[in-house]
């Protein structure tokens, strides 16, 4: 872990509150997709961690939700301005177990999957992608999913866009999955696959594993979700926690 | 040149800077980004006799400078932390360590106070009196002088190590505890733990944390506790460990003036990780720039 000062060199709105930031900088300590950084910001007192949505040598990129005060500042800082970051958070995906995988995705949890499937199709594994969202006004991805050759189903809550209903709608049987999303939605996933890799949030200090604010409970005993996490294996899942 | 050692109970610190309890860990992440010996001490994470999972998600809240905490002292029990934590801490870190114990009766301080007193890498042991006492209604036993005074004489009974009691601010009169655990025989006072606090999500119209309540530190609660050190080191003989809010080289110099013989740094450590050796890189030239040659002579130096 090292804190990095980047360089924002986009920063876009790309669906209803939801920018994708362009930063350059050095990307060395990031090692796998659904990693995060943890973003330190002038008026706030804790750093705000996002995933890693995409990274190369030199350039990072990340997909956040105007959610609240933090979020908003970042959504105005304008090319050239500085952001320090920590990189190099959390465990990632692991892909050395995947055979035939799904990825599905929902809302802001979209973006970690989208290093994710890169990463995969670098290893000629080209999972088929399942992506949630509200509506059509929330729908961002979809194409760059599709631009790299992944076959790509879109549901939307209100069926503004692609399929009306939920990522679960398009789930028959399914042996292994990559998932992001809100917890009812990794909770509906986790019932209809076989085993698979979840990511989750939780409200952090520190982000690299020393306060135990983020801790919770799993079948290997307590799991720090920044240091032990963000990614659980199906394996070790306790639902009680959320 | 200037002088920055300090002492605490005859125990000689490089520099008075000092990771508090539940801010650090047991050192390892630490000690991968950075190397730990220059720090005074460290102060461990709050042990108590068994395993503790701590209380329920979400544990963080966020306030305008500061943070509320409600870890809940997950920790994993006396044995391990003896067996296991303490030793591996010493291989990456060859000072004596202030080993923190929290407990919910006397018998529970006693029993890890008589495990720790044979541990060779504590220096100090810290008594954090903030948590409710079990046995006596509730009430927290810091904030009962009687309490904190039954709960020092008994840990002095069995270990030689210095006990120093960390008081909570949540006390009308924080200068009566600390004479208290003084004259029942506290070889110094650490001070101030967390203050209670609350934030409110006005979405969900419920409280952030799950517990409703928990602990607010961070650079908000410095002015409070730089006048509690104040009050306590007025009051009492015993040398104080400052703590509080404190975020800077500054911070530091003004809690001594205040008091303390040395610090503890929080909050800060969890925001920015490199806080502390950016403290002691940046105290002999603030020192310098007002005129301080030794550092320790500035401790409780206002009227
Ligand atoms: C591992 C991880 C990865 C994340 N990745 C992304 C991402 O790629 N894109 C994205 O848009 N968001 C992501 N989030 C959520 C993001 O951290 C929050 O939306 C953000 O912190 C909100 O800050 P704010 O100041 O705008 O909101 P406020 O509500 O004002 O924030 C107040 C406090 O609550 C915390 N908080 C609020 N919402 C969340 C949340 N959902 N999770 C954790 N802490 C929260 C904030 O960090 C802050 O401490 C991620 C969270 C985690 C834990
Ligand atoms: C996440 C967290 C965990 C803490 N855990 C403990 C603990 O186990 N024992 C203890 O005595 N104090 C604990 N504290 C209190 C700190 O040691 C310190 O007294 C307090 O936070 C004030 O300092 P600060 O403002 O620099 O954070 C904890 C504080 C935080 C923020
Ligand atoms: S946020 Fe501090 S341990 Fe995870």
């Amino acid at each position: 872990m090292r804190e990095i000062k980047f360089e924002v060199a986009e920063n876009k709105k790309i669906a209803r509150d939801i920018y994708r930031m362009t930063l350059i900088g050095d990307t060395s300590d990031i090692t796998a997709p659904g990693q995060f950084v943890n973003i330190k910001l002038p008026y706030q007192y804790l750093r705000r961690p996002v995933s890693v949505c995409d990274y190369a040598d030199g350039e990072l990129t990340l997909i956040y939700k105007t959610v609240g005060a933090g979020t908003k500042f970042m959504s105005e800082l304008s090319k050239g301005s500085n952001l320090l970051a920590l990189t190099g958070l959390g465990n990632g995906y692991d892909i050395a177990d995947a055979k035939n995988p799904v990825i599905i995705g929902g809302g802001v949890g979209v973006p970690p999957l989208y290093g994710l499937a890169k990463k995969l199709l670098e290893h000629n594994i080209k999972p088929s992608v399942i992506l949630g969202f509200n509506s059509i006004e929330d729908c961002f991805y979809g194409n760059e999913f599709k631009a790299l050759g992944f076959d790509v189903k879109i549901a939307t809550m209100d069926g503004s866009y692609g399929t009306k209903g939920l990522v679960t709608d398009f789930i028959e049987s399914c042996e292994y999955a990559y998932v992001c999303g809100p917890v009812p939605m990794l909770k509906a996933v986790y019932e209809k696959v076989q085993d698979g890799q979840f990511s989750f949030e939780a409200r952090m200090a520190c982000g690299f594993g020393v306060c135990m604010g983020c801790s919770i409970r799993t079948k290997n005993g307590f799991k720090r979700i920044c240091a032990d996490g963000p990614v659980l294996k199906y394996s070790e899942i306790l639902w009680e926690n959320s | 040149m200037v002088d920055i050692t300090t002492e605490l109970s005859g125990l000689k610190l490089d520099n008075p800077v000092i990771p508090a309890s539940g801010t650090f860990g047991y050192g390892q992440e630490f000690s991968k980004i950075y190397d730990i010996n220059i720090l005074g001490s460290i102060a461990v994470k709050g042990t108590t006799k068994n395993a503790r999972f701590g209380n329920e998600q979400p544990r963080i809240a966020e306030c305008t400078s500061g943070m509320i905490n409600s870890v809940g002292l997950q920790n994993p029990g006396i044995e391990r932390v003896i067996s296991e934590e303490l030793p591996e801490l010493q291989k990456i870190f060859h000072k004596p360590v202030i080993a923190n114990i929290s407990g919910f009766s006397v018998e529970e301080y006693v029993y890890c106070a008589e495990k720790i007193n044979n541990v060779p890498n504590v220096g100090i042991i810290e008594i954090n009196v903030s948590c409710p006492n079990v046995h006596g209604g509730g009430m927290a036993f810091g904030s009962d002088p009687q309490r904190v005074a039954e709960v020092t004489r008994a840990v002095k009974e069995v270990t030689r190590k210095p006990v120093y009691i960390k008081l909570t601010p949540n006390v009308t009169d924080i200068a009566e505890i600390a004479v208290s655990a003084e004259n029942a025989g506290a070889d110094g006072i650490s001070l101030i733990n967390t203050m209670l606090g609350m934030r409110i999500d006005i979405k969900t119209r419920r409280p952030v944390i799950a517990n409703k309540m928990g602990g607010f530190s961070g650079p908000a609660i410095f002015p409070v506790a730089l006048r509690m050190v104040y009050q306590v080191h007025k009051a009492v003989k015993i040398p104080v460990i400052g703590m509080g809010g404190i975020s800077c080289a500054e911070d530091v110099i003004e809690m001594m003036m205040a008091g303390a013989s040395a610090v503890q740094i929080g909050a800060a450590n969890l925001v920015d990780p490199f806080i502390c050796p950016k403290i002691i890189h940046d105290l002999p030239e603030v020192c310098e720039r007002i005129g301080i040659h030794k550092l320790s002579g500035i401790i409780g130096t206002i009227d």
